[in-house]
């Protein structure tokens, strides 16, 4: 299968196979009105098989998610048909407004409106927790 | 440090700096009856209690302040769907210090960040019991004469027991401190204060259904209570409830300088006959709960 290669964009590399959908939901992509392209299960070297996704415009994107799904996922941003610049992205301190705490003793819970706020416990183990009630994500 | 939410708020340092002062109202109480002339406590209870919500009173009155709030969620503003942030910002206007107690996990902590004053957690479900664990540190420094190097036990609910929790975060910190965790199947330790707190510090702990097992080996035996309030199925809680009953037989294998401590209210988990044992340390553990308290409102509050 042949995607064509993009002139201007973003190419988010490296997606654990089976997970690039997530990345399309947590960054929104589905506003964009430029072209967005997910491949799945693209044949690597390294992962046996990766998924891709590619973006067809130089967008502003926080990138810091992908480093909660997993840290090995590259961000190349392409200018005029050149790599300019590559980032790996890092796990954040804290995930706002993405993941959700699914303790029913939770605070949050009750209160519907107050923010859902992860912060990282574990960087070895990619470990996430609920601000409120330490409940790990799962 | 504007708020006490997590006991893991506080340094080690700060802890013993607590307990010099609570030690020290202790030996001259008549030095702090002063200290907080002027400052009311709110204590914000949305549900019920004895101790802590008495001891935060008296600790208050005792440094000379004054106290509001209330007892039971019915009986404010959360009856009528308030949220805590807003509940937290109106007491801002009208007390110097909040003390809370709330049956969801983490409701104080969003007090705090909505308030414009000190927040004391003073338990939030089965999650945290920040003053608690500083009361239970000052029982075992004044009943040990120090916080490390010991064996501690803690039996019973360990799941749910938010005291359980604070007390081995707050004792892994200190040096040669050694757990035995004694509970039913069901009731065992969460998995977070496994990984992240014991495993992660190399903390030597043994897990085990058997108190006659682990008693010889206990310096401190921490118990207690199965808490109705926190099954959401009444018959698992009528199954586990008498897991763990401490009678005096149990204690003939037990060291004779042991420390029984337990937060309280006790159901059955304690006999009574047990109490007349020197080595029953809980009526004395409810009475350094009101000292630690004086220390804590007094730092909080900045007061020297």
């Amino acid at each position: 299968m042949i995607i064509g290669t993009i002139v201007n964009g973003v190419v988010i590399d490296h997606i654990p196979a089976g997970r690039g959908m997530e990345i399309y939901r947590y960054l929104g992509l589905e506003e964009l009105d430029c072209e967005v392209a997910l491949i799945k299960n693209a044949p690597s070297v390294k992962m046996g098989k990766k998924d891709i996704v590619k973006v067809s415009d130089v967008i502003d994107l926080d990138y810091d998610i992908l480093g909660f799904i997993d840290p090995k996922i590259t961000v190349n941003i392409i200018q005029n048909g050149e790599k300019v610049r590559k980032i790996r992205p890092q796990p954040p301190e804290r995930i706002t407004g993405i993941l959700k705490c699914k303790n029913p003793r939770c605070i949050t819970f009750d209160e519907q409106e107050l923010p859902q706020v992860f912060r990282l416990t574990d960087r070895e183990n990619l470990t996430y927790r609920c601000l409120y009630c330490d409940t790990k994500n799962s | 440090m504007k708020d006490l939410i997590d006991i893991l708020d506080l340094t080690t340092q700060e802890i013993d700096e607590l307990i010099a002062t609570a030690e020290d109202i202790i030996e001259n109480p008549a030095k702090y009856s002063e200290k907080c002339r002027g400052k009311k406590l709110a204590t914000l209870f949305y549900e019920p209690s004895t101790r802590t919500r008495l001891s935060f009173e008296a600790a208050m009155y005792e440094l000379g302040g004054n106290v509001l709030g209330f007892s039971e969620a019915n009986s404010s503003s959360a009856a009528k769907g308030e949220s805590v942030a807003d509940t937290a910002r109106t007491v801002s206007c009208f007390a110097d210090i909040i003390a809370m107690r709330h049956p969801k996990e983490g409701a104080p902590l969003v007090a705090s960040m909505a308030a414009s004053i000190p927040v004391i957690n003073a338990g939030d479900g089965g999650h945290n019991h920040p003053t608690q664990t500083l009361t239970d540190l000052l029982t075992i420094k004044r009943e040990k004469g120090r916080l490390g190097k010991m064996v501690v036990g803690c039996c019973g609910d360990l799941k749910f027991g938010r005291t359980v929790h604070s007390l081995i975060g707050a004792m892994s910190r200190y040096e040669g401190v050694e757990f035995y965790l004694i509970s039913p199947e069901e009731l065992v330790i969460p998995e977070n204060v496994r990984t992240d707190i014991l495993e992660k510090g190399n903390i030597k702990f043994v897990e085990t259904r058997s108190l006659e097992d682990a008693m010889p080996h206990l310096d401190v035996l921490y118990m207690t209570r199965v808490q109705r309030e926190r099954f959401f199925n009444e018959a698992d809680y009528i199954r586990l409830k008498d897991s763990f009953i401490l009678t005096p037989d149990k204690l003939t294998t037990a060291k004779e300088d042991l420390s029984i401590l337990h937060p309280l209210p006790r159901v059955n988990e304690i006999s009574t006959a047990i109490d007349s044992d020197p080595r029953a340390c809980y009526f004395r553990q409810v009475l350094c709960g009101k000292y630690i308290r004086m220390a804590l409102i007094m730092k909080l509050l900045g007061v020297e």
